[in-house]
């Protein structure tokens, strides 16, 4: 048992973060941020030669055959850096979820062009007037042709393949197909753009949805540890800022009221951190405790993006309530990432189902007077 | 990182887990009732059964009576102790710190002497570092130790002392030269606590117990062989303490929370509700999640930090995050649970309606002082600001 990272999960993720501060500083992600798409073509082409996009599909079809703590490695450097862009949405999203219900055929009709860069990936799943609960999904398919409506489906304009979880089951369609409809929604993060995707008696393949758990769970987790690089950063840039800002004629820094809010906001990252980390392991190694686990990464780091998020800004006092400021940058992704694929209140439900309603022996024996 | 364990590890686990099944005593819980020096006396008794069976001391070196294992099968026999609901250890001074210190910085001597009989409960330790005008500020201590032939000679006054009662040995923090900085002239020794000009006085807390003493010297008289580290070196032989605690009180507590949530969700299933389980309850559930999921989250934090240990070999002011995490999840631990019990959780132990013997109506008050002893939170974000992230002093 060992749960410190080995030597080449070091190397993966230092020459991640290298990779990512040299390609993608802010003022790149400012810049394509701006673009309808926030997608940049070139750094796309960049990620598939680092091996980025086809990092956890089998070698066997053009991937890199790495597992599930790699993946969230590349994440949390991926959220660190604020990547822009269908990074997300293609291999950690759609890309767990395709890897867990397709069969080879359908890997080998989807990975190879994923892994080249040739083509990216999303997951619909959200419907109108529902959340991630899966028992509010009423879209089915009808003779393996879909109709209705995904909200919140991340980077579909720039996708070629879309996942699209029904109430029936797990189905693949083209985002170029016929009866497609996608329309951009007017959200917070300006870097991860969001879109309502009608479907208007589109063909699909439908997919195995035993998977769709593993599937949703890894692209969990992964988000959760894009959130620690986000409060990562956040911290580093507060600290930054309290070292250098003086009044009274002090670094800011010095004073316990500051200090101690970026004490806070370091906890706050160490254990989202572990907690990411762990539900990586438990997933890697089919532990049984892993969606309890997924579950925990999530919820903790919904809630302590959000409040580091608020303590980074309120240390840069006005600064951090500026547009020139990067940390509203992080705090939209923040919010964005919060809420999606389940909140903090969802997942602790989620965990309620897990360990409150588990009825154990030691339960059933024990009397209480009360 | 691999959560599998290697042969050796399993080896451990499944040796220890025998051994635990029919080792650990039945219905200990239920000894809340008895005094606290009787239930002292039953872990300490606890403690020299496990000693027995090999199983004190697990990361210890084999040669001063510990099994030289990993510090993974540490952690490995935490677990274990958790799913068998075993009792803790008496000796949480000696185990947790004074040990660590003493293999980190003690003589050869002092190895021999006292290691092994910290792990047999046999000497009951106690730690001198807090009085009453150094607390937070603990290098502002005044307790002194001047050198007398072959004997420092101790006077002063020590507070807060957990185990002073019990305490066979102490682990004594003193000025030996007032005339340099305040950091620079302290020194640890190690003190007999049956050594004439010792008074122990019992400190009365708000659970109503005395689990603390006062401790006054007069004319103490300590052989300068029982100085661990050098002279006036004290302060990075106590910090050297401090962090052990930082780290390994926690571990000890992990045990303990993980029994007390997985209590409480027993106790939500009986208790109404309108008209039904509080299990039920959306909002019951939601605490329950959330406090459930902090204590996962607290042994993912200590997991990571061992293993940053088994490479560096000693805690970081890192271990500074485990003290806020475990004290603090403790307070909301036991708020859930007074908002779970309503007007029962206010019963003591005694009362026929009390639930649990009255551990939660104490359990609450307790949970107060966790946040004080061992270091305030407020000192621990202090160190976390200076010594983690690099911030400038703040005071």
């Amino acid at each position: 048992m060992q749960f410190g990272l080995n030597e080449n999960q070091v190397i993966l993720r230092d020459s991640a973060r290298e990779f990512f501060t040299g390609e993608c500083p802010m003022a790149f992600v400012r810049r394509t941020s701006e673009s309808s798409t926030a997608h940049d073509p070139a750094l796309w082409a960049k990620f598939a030669a680092q091996g980025y996009t086809g990092i956890i599909f089998d070698e066997a079809y053009g991937g890199v055959g790495l597992g599930v703590v790699e993946l969230i490695l590349l994440m949390e450097e991926a959220g660190r850096a604020l990547v822009p862009g269908p990074l997300f949405s293609t291999v950690a999203l759609a890309g767990p979820v395709l890897d867990a219900c397709a069969s080879p055929a359908q890997k080998q009709s989807y990975f190879p062009a994923i892994a080249r860069g040739d083509a990216c990936a999303t997951l619909g799943f959200v419907e109108p007037k529902a959340g991630w609960d899966r028992a509010d999904l009423r879209m089915t398919a009808k003779n393996g042709r879909l109709s209705g409506e995904k909200l919140f489906v991340p980077d579909a304009a720039v996708a070629d393949v879309i996942v699209v979880v029904a109430r029936d089951g797990v189905y693949v369609s083209d985002a170029k197909a016929p009866g497609v409809g996608i329309t951009p929604m007017a959200s917070m993060d300006q870097t991860r753009k969001l879109y309502a995707v009608s479907f208007r008696d589109v063909a699909a393949e439908k997919l195995d949805g035993g998977g769709l758990d593993r599937g949703l769970a890894i692209a969990t987790t992964a988000l959760a540890a894009e959130m620690v690089g986000g409060m990562q950063r956040t911290l580093d840039l507060a600290v930054d800022y309290a070292k250098t800002r003086k009044q009274f004629g002090k670094p800011i820094g010095s004073f316990q009221a500051v200090q101690h809010q970026c004490a806070d906001m370091y906890l706050e990252t160490e254990s989202a951190r572990s907690a990411a980390y762990y539900a990586a392991l438990t997933l890697q190694e089919g532990a049984a405790d892993a969606s309890a686990a997924v579950s925990i990464a999530k919820l903790y780091a919904s809630d302590a993006g959000r409040t580091v998020g608020n303590r980074g800004i309120q240390i840069h006092g006005g600064m951090g309530f500026t547009w020139e400021n990067d940390l509203h940058l992080y705090y939209r992704r923040a919010k964005a990432s919060e809420t999606m694929l389940g909140d903090a209140t969802f997942h602790r439900e989620q965990l309620a189902k897990l360990v409150v309603d588990a009825v154990t022996e030691s339960a059933r024996s024990q009397e209480v007077r009360c | 990182m691999d959560l599998n364990l290697t042969s050796e590890e399993a080896q451990f686990r499944d040796e220890l887990r025998a051994w635990l099944g029919t080792h650990v005593p039945r219905d200990w819980e239920h000894r809340r009732d008895e005094s606290v020096q009787a239930h002292f006396a039953f872990l300490t008794a606890w403690q020299r059964t496990l000693y027995e069976g090999g199983w004190a001391g697990i990361s210890w070196p084999r040669e001063y009576g510990g099994r030289g294992a990993s510090l993974m099968q540490q952690v490995i026999f935490w677990q274990e102790m958790a799913s068998a609901s075993a009792p803790p250890m008496a000796n949480v001074i000696g185990l947790g710190m004074v040990g660590p210190t003493i293999i980190a910085f003690g003589t050869e001597a002092q190895k021999t002497r006292f290691l092994r009989k910290i792990l047999s409960a046999e000497e009951i330790w106690c730690q001198g570092f807090s009085e009453p005008n150094a607390g937070s500020d603990l290098a502002a201590l005044q307790s002194e130790a001047r050198l007398d032939g072959t004997d420092f000679v101790v006077n002063g006054q020590k507070v807060w002392t957990s185990f002073g009662w019990a305490a066979d040995w102490c682990e004594l923090v003193v000025r030996t030269d007032p005339t340099v900085p305040k950091h620079r002239g302290l020194t640890v020794m190690l003190v007999d606590m049956k050594s004439p000009g010792i008074e122990v006085r019992p400190l009365r807390q708000m659970t109503g117990e005395a689990e603390f003493t006062e401790v006054f010297f007069r004319d103490v008289r300590v052989p300068v062989e029982n100085v661990v580290g050098k002279v006036n070196q004290g302060w990075d032989v106590s910090i050297g303490t401090l962090m052990h605690e930082r780290g390994t009180l926690g571990a000890g507590m992990q045990v303990t929370y993980q029994r007390n949530i997985e209590r409480l969700i027993e106790l939500s299933r009986t208790i109404q509700r309108g008209g039904r389980p509080a299990s039920e309850d959306p909002v019951i559930r939601q605490r329950l999640a959330q406090c459930y999921a902090e204590v996962q989250i607290m042994r993912a934090n200590q997991m990571r930090a061992f293993s940053r240990i088994s490479t560096t070999g000693v805690p970081g002011p890192e271990g500074s995050i485990q003290k806020i995490f475990w004290s603090e999840l403790n307070q909301r631990l036991q708020q859930i649970a007074q908002e779970l019990l309503g007007p029962y959780g206010q019963l003591e132990g005694g009362d026929p309606h009390a639930v649990d013997h009255g551990a939660w109506s104490y359990g609450y008050l307790r949970a107060r002082g966790n946040t004080i002893e061992a270091g305030t939170s407020e000192i621990q974000r202090n160190i976390i600001g200076h010594f983690v992230l690099g911030l400038p002093r703040s005071y």
